[in-house]
């Protein structure tokens, strides 16, 4: 018995070690944010600061357009998020419960363009939006990610999940193909848009290289672009450039927080299928 | 519900697809032939979509240039430094969450936060973290009487820093999808196992490690392929440049760098092709490997 005590204490011991490893840049950020200039470079460190200036928020704000980031981010968020959506509904409605021509060999080759890394496609697509002319426009940032392979994937196993049985009813009792996706299949199939929604916001929110590269001037970055020509720009001002950092890690670990049960479940279930 | 596909059902699959397939079409089924045939381009003028000339000579580059070879060595350096350590370290404490402890739910929840945030973003927290004299971790390490390490100048540790950064980041994904493999071994080999007396270490190898290799196979194979990848972490970290004396020019870097900073869309092009092979490559050597080690 006593021993069963001593290895508990040490795995305890061991995960409150790993958890502190896993927050304490975190701590570390929001504390620095939040520190007079001349307490940020101290040896031994402060954690709490003498006073807590949010003053530093508003300078990093002042400094750099933050505000107009911000208002980019959300808009590329939530438009990219709620366009991936409709077309991942519409094209995994077609995938488990259409019979076409084709389907499996289209479905396979889909997933099979998965293996190639996005570096690919970078170039041809820079050249595609140039000429549209959408460089440095929301198009550029939003229209190229509405529609996801993986997402389709994951919401076409989900509708298979959900009995043939309901389609049938549905038939007889004379309701359209597009009538039973929208108020059946959908409504059934909550939990797996919401992961899908969440993954996407999620990546979308935090994207970089594509953003970085379609984008030329300031009114068009998103956060992450923003906040690393700030960085360029800030130096080592790190009381302003861990403010402009926690301006975008917050909303994520927040929402993150709030959703988690979601998240984790698609996590796990994309492994299983491995 | 047809049960046969007829032409009718066709066209309405076609309309549903439609959405989807424009914008896939488009932005990735196009841009994977026409980067493969870009990359055969040697001299071109993309604005007006004119190509002059054709042949190997992008290829023929890349294979002269010093800095694709440095950058395709820093990558191999960071695929085998990321990829077992995360795999050990997070299998360590999947282990330790699959045992029988309160607050579970919690330690999980803490180690995945990294997984959500911005990579760009904790780049730059980790840049103040590693500053040589105010840092945190110098300041850690000096409770064991390490010198401060001069993590991000001094190129012999900024491969180091982007590994503890990379490992750092994606530890909590490998821990959930650990997690669910561990929860799908069924309890009862561990019983039967105890009850012929088999010790926790015999349990562990016997059990654990053979019916967990399906899971460590896919995180593996995920892990490898975006550790070739590594390009946001490098740019963020270093302040827009590949480390100090290209100490961490890595393959997407050299890729972008010829793109974006020197507009060779054709070289960048070969490289990429270069480096979707050499992923391929890898991926079909560890499915070859995996069919024979991996029990399922």
């Amino acid at each position: 018995m006593n021993k069963g005590a001593l290895s508990k204490g040490f795995i305890y011991t061991l995960l409150i070690a790993g958890s502190l490893l896993m927050l304490l840049p975190f701590l570390w950020m929001i504390s620095t944010s939040l520190k007079p200039a001349n307490e940020v470079m101290m040896l031994p460190p402060k954690w709490i600061p003498s006073e807590i200036l949010w003053e530093n928020y508003r300078e990093a704000w002042n400094i750099a357009p933050f505000g107009r980031y911000l208002l980019n981010s959300i808009i590329v968020t939530v438009l990219s998020t709620v366009g991936e959506l409709i077309t991942t509904i519409l094209a995994a409605y077609a995938f488990s419960r259409i019979q076409f021509y084709g389907r499996d060999i289209l479905f396979s080759f889909l997933l099979g363009t998965m293996m190639v890394p996005g570096e690919v496609l970078l170039i041809p697509n820079f050249v595609t939006l140039s000429n549209l002319g959408w460089i440095d426009h929301y198009e550029a940032l939003i229209i190229p990610w509405i529609a996801s392979i993986f997402a389709i994937f994951l919401l076409r196993q989900y509708f298979l999940s959900i009995p043939k049985e309901l389609t049938y009813a549905a038939k007889i009792d004379g309701c359209s193909d597009f009538r039973f996706l929208w108020s059946i299949m959908v409504p059934l199939a909550k939990p797996a848009l919401i992961t899908i929604a969440l993954l996407k916001a999620i990546g979308s929110w935090n994207a970089f290289l594509w953003p970085l590269i379609v984008t030329n001037s300031k009114d068009m970055r998103t956060l992450p672009v923003g906040l690393t020509s700030f960085s360029t720009e800030a130096g080592t001002i790190y009381e302003l450039l861990m403010a402009g950092s926690t301006m975008i890690i917050l909303p994520m670990i927040i929402l993150y927080l709030f959703l988690q049960k979601y998240i984790i479940e698609g996590i796990s279930r994309s492994g299983i299928k491995g | 519900m047809n049960v046969h596909p007829t032409l009718k059902s066709t066209l309405k699959a076609l309309l549903y697809l439609s959405p989807a397939l424009m914008i896939i079409g488009v932005f990735n089924i196009y841009p994977i032939i026409k980067s493969f045939a870009m990359s055969f381009y040697s001299d071109y003028d993309y604005f007006n979509d004119v190509v002059y000339e054709r042949g190997l000579d992008n290829f023929i580059y890349i294979m002269k240039d010093a800095d694709f070879w440095l950058a395709m060595k820093n990558t191999f350096i960071f695929v085998i430094g990321v990829v077992p350590l995360s795999i050990i370290i997070s299998l360590g404490i999947a282990l330790l969450l699959n045992t029988n402890i309160y607050l579970r739910g919690f330690f999980r929840t803490i180690f995945f936060i990294p997984f959500v945030t911005s990579v760009v973003a904790v780049s730059i927290v980790w840049r103040w973290v590693f500053h040589t004299d105010y840092g945190l971790l110098n300041y850690f390490l000096g409770f064991f009487g390490v010198d401060p390490i001069s993590w991000l100048t001094d190129p012999a540790w900024a491969m180091p820093s982007l590994i503890i950064l990379s490992v750092w980041k994606g530890l909590g994904y490998n821990i959930i999808i650990f997690l669910a493999g561990l929860q799908n071994i069924n309890k009862q080999y561990y019983l039967a196992a105890k009850v012929d007396g088999a010790t926790a270490f015999y349990r562990f190898i016997h059990i654990t490690i053979p019916l967990l290799s399906p899971t460590t196979f896919f995180i593996s194979i995920v892990s490898i392929i975006n550790s070739f990848k590594v390009f946001d972490e490098v740019f963020a970290l270093f302040d827009r440049r590949p480390g100090p004396v290209n100490s961490a020019l890595t393959v997407v870097y050299y890729i972008f760098d010829k793109f974006y900073v020197e507009w060779e869309f054709g070289i960048a092009s070969a490289a990429a092709y270069v480096l979707f092979i050499v992923i391929f490559l890898f991926t079909l050597i560890q499915l070859y490997i995996g069919k024979r080690n991996v029990h399922y």
